[in-house]
């Protein structure tokens, strides 16, 4: 019997004008599991991540071919892209609150979306902070400006704005690289959190990182999905060479 | 020997130093004279008029022998008028430029707009005074009736000069948004159109505020296209006929430029002291440029 995974892609190509930097990736991503993609810088992890949510649109010279399922639907042909990202939401590298209050920030999405009740905002805007465990930080200052918070603060309130939007996959781009490993440990948990209504995929730098939180472990090399497992397996029992070099440190 | 060599090489360097000090000394200076200068032929006029009927009297007849008029109220209300039309036409059309050309034109088309605007820039006011009387006083007088030479030509003539300024300075304020506010707002599922109104001119609105106050002091300056085109009446404009659009106004400017050559005495003086009050206008939105423009800097820093 063929098993439902929330994401699959399909002999994914993709190019930035002449230059191919993924080459038929095939991968299925389960269901409110955390996904890792791990791999040396340039190797296509975080274009990947990408073309899942359709960021790369964004870029004009990218060409994309192959497909990418979302719930067996594929949504480069039958997909609103809007709504698209409304159901896959993204957290980036550097913390990025829009230069607005705490609250403003939360509420932004779903004000794009059509909400405009204050008693509806509010008690989005609570539950997004608490889901993403910063409210004891920010309680007192929801009307504050958002980048007098702490690097940490700003991403786990941007992990906050994505949740408002009520996706159900959410794609992350190395967000713990550009903060202290206190503000780590809290992200981290933070996601052992989320992963219980969230289907969860993401880019890291950090093996160490991918080993403590991720389900699953793919390894990308050179644009090519070289092998793809339960981080256990990838980790432990790699059955790919490069895999394995990769994780002892030979490279990267 | 040697010693001298470094010797040399020591007083180079000094009068080096020296001579670019003084190259910078005369911008600030020429300021400096400048403004003492307006000052000192400009104010004696107050010795004979009071400040308050200078600026709030609309009696303007400084050679008459018997009872002369030295009130400035109508070329003050002149320019109030021709700048706040001006900005009221050339602020939206200037934003929506800038919009075009940072988020939506690409590659040599939006580089080809970019130098026609800067082009713009580029030609004397003399020119536009021409444009204007051949083909926008004539517009306005098919379509409002009168002579075509009024508040309303003069705006326009305005609002097109002031465009380059505010399209360019809004377009960068815009473009250095930083790219993750760009982002975070497409990955939240919000639209082109709600990035650039929510997110973008937000993030950019110091910038575009300074190049608003820019565009004002540019159009409360300008002198010669104007006078070419608003008809350059020395009476407070009829309000009462489409709120004085219709009416030929002079400006402060060109109360200037208009009674120079043959002002004498009392007259002259005045045409100072008109400067003095237009100085002032432009040295308050110079320090409002300063204050919005640090303000921001703060805010950013933190």
């Amino acid at each position: 019997m063929k098993k439902n995974y929330k994401i699959r892609t399909e002999k994914l190509n993709l190019f930035y004008g002449d230059v191919q930097a993924l080459v038929d990736i095939n991968m299925n991503v389960e269901y409110n599991r955390i996904t890792a993609l791990i791999g040396p810088s340039g190797c296509g992890k975080s274009t990947y991540l990408r073309t899942l949510n359709r960021m790369n649109d964004l870029i004009a010279s990218v060409k994309i071919d192959g497909t990418v399922y979302y719930d067996d639907t594929d949504i480069y042909k039958d997909y609103d892209v809007i709504e698209l990202r409304k159901r896959i939401g993204m957290v980036f590298q550097k913390p990025n609150p829009f230069p607005m209050s705490v609250y403003d920030n939360v509420a932004y999405g779903p004000r794009v979306h059509g909400i405009r009740k204050k008693e509806e905002l509010d008690s989005i805007v609570e539950k997004s902070i608490k889901a993403a465990a910063v409210w004891d930080e920010v309680a007192d200052r929801l009307h504050q400006p958002a980048l007098g918070l702490s690097g940490g603060q700003q991403q786990r309130l941007c992990i906050a704005r994505v949740l408002a939007v009520e996706p159900d996959v959410i794609l992350m781009d190395e967000p713990t690289s550009a903060l202290d490993p206190i503000s780590t440990a809290k992200i981290e948990d933070l996601l052992d959190q989320l992963k219980k209504k969230y289907t969860i995929i993401i880019v890291t730098h950090n093996m160490q990182q991918a080993g403590r939180i991720s389900d699953y472990t793919g390894f990308f090399l050179n644009g090519i999905l070289i092998e793809m497992g339960t981080t256990k397996d990838i980790f432990f029992n790699p059955q790919d060479k490069r895999t394995e070099d990769y994780i002892s440190g030979r490279f990267g | 020997m040697n010693l001298d060599r470094k010797k040399i090489r020591k007083y180079y360097e000094q009068s080096i130093k020296y001579l670019l000090l003084v190259c910078a000394g005369v911008g600030a200076a020429a300021v400096l004279f400048i403004t003492f200068f307006i000052f000192q032929s400009g104010a004696p006029l107050f010795g004979q008029v009071s400040p308050i009927e200078f600026l709030f009297s609309t009696h303007w007849e400084p050679s008459a022998e018997v009872d002369p008029g030295f009130g400035i109220l109508p070329f003050i209300t002149g320019s109030i008028i021709v700048t706040t039309l001006a900005l009221l036409i050339g602020v939206p059309v200037g934003i929506a430029c800038a919009i075009y050309l940072a988020e939506i034109a690409k590659g040599r088309f939006a580089e080809i707009l970019r130098r026609v605007v800067e082009v713009l820039a580029g030609i004397p006011s003399v020119v536009f005074g021409l444009f204007g009387m051949t083909v926008i006083c004539p517009i306005v007088r098919d379509v409002l009736g009168g002579t075509g030479y009024n508040a309303l030509s003069g705006s326009i003539i305005l609002a097109i000069m002031i465009l380059p300024t505010i399209i360019s300075i809004s377009e960068i304020s815009i473009r250095t948004v930083p790219h993750g506010y760009k982002v975070a707002s497409f990955g939240l599922g919000a639209t082109h159109w709600q990035t650039i109104t929510k997110v973008l001119l937000p993030a950019a609105r110091s910038g575009i505020i300074a190049a608003i106050i820019l565009g004002t002091g540019r159009a409360i300056g300008e002198t010669m296209a104007v006078y070419m085109v608003a008809g350059n009446t020395p009476l407070m404009p009829n309000f009462g006929e489409w709120l004085g659009l219709t009416s030929s106004v002079r400006t402060l400017t060109m109360n200037i430029i208009t009674d120079m050559s043959y002002a004498s005495g009392m007259h002259r003086t005045a045409l100072f002291t008109t400067s003095i009050v237009l100085f002032i206008f432009i040295m308050t939105l110079n320090v409002l440029i300063q204050f919005i423009t640090r303000k921001t800097k703060i805010h950013e820093a933190t």
